[in-house]
């Protein structure tokens, strides 16, 4: 009776029978993975810092309104912290949502629409909340509300 | 060594059970961030429709709802800091089963600092 072996995955022979394109240098799926571990790790403390200080500190939730959310994208670092998370946290979990559905979904036109829909929902939500946190602006002008009058003293 | 009875990285025992935690976690999260990006873009609306939107966040169901939220972002965080370990770490994939059980661990130990606080906020004065 024979053992079977395996060849270390870093020899030639493995290296060309892994590669299923035939070429050479880093690839998009390559790429992905690296990119969920890198994105994972600045998420990690981005989410975390976010839980904290939103749900943690002070009276947590029941502090959270709209001047609350006034405060804090008044000032440019959390304005950054927010626009980071929602970059990478929607990126990392379309490509999360998108090795999911390759895994699942067999039949090709429904795979393929399902990607679509992903990617359609990601750039949109990416848009949307980039736009919120850039365009806006407690003190709007011209619009008649008392709740807004209360955070726009100054 | 992998045998049938440790389980290998991803077959069977703590490598499949992570892997499947991570993945059902994670499709949960993308999908909060999705209404959670929704929800934060009513500030531009006007501030009564976030505060009665946001409001909801305060009742009891959805307390109960933001602990299994923080359960499941603690959960993948620690977890994805053991896949990073495992795939970038020597080490990382003998030890993998130990560091699942250390990811448990640390996992329970900050559920149990912020249930307590979480139920503070909801109930307290």
């Amino acid at each position: 009776m024979t053992s079977t072996s395996i060849p270390q995955p870093s020899t030639r022979y493995s290296r060309s029978r892994y590669r299923r394109t035939g070429r050479s240098g880093p690839n998009f799926e390559m790429m992905s993975w690296l990119f969920m571990r890198l994105s994972g790790l600045v998420l990690v403390f981005l989410v975390i810092g976010h839980l904290f200080v939103n749900l943690w500190l002070g009276e947590g939730v029941k502090a959270i309104d709209f001047g609350f959310v006034a405060g804090k994208w008044a000032n440019p670092f959390w304005q950054v912290w927010d626009l980071l998370m929602l970059w990478l946290g929607m990126i990392h979990g379309a490509n999360g949502v998108r090795t999911i559905i390759s895994d699942y979904v067999e039949r090709p036109r429904l795979r393929q629409g399902l990607k679509y829909l992903l990617a359609a929902v990601t750039v949109v939500i990416i848009l949307l909340g980039t736009l919120v946190i850039f365009t806006f602006d407690p003190c709007l002008p011209g619009v008649d509300s008392q709740t807004m009058a209360k955070y726009c003293q100054a | 060594m992998a045998n049938a009875k440790s389980g290998t990285l991803y077959r069977g025992r703590e490598g499949m059970w992570s892997w499947v935690a991570h993945r059902i976690s994670g499709m949960l999260l993308f999908l909060f961030l999705i209404v959670h990006v929704l929800d934060t873009a009513l500030v531009t609306v006007s501030p009564e429709a976030y505060n009665v939107v946001i409001g909801h966040y305060k009742t009891v169901v959805f307390g109960l709802g933001e602990m299994g939220l923080v359960g499941a972002v603690l959960f993948h965080a620690l977890n994805g800091l053991r896949i990073i370990a495992v795939d970038f770490w020597s080490k990382g994939p003998a030890k993998q089963r130990a560091l699942f059980w250390g990811v448990v661990i640390v996992w329970a130990l900050m559920m149990l600092a912020f249930i307590p606080r979480h139920l503070m906020h909801m109930f307290g004065g």
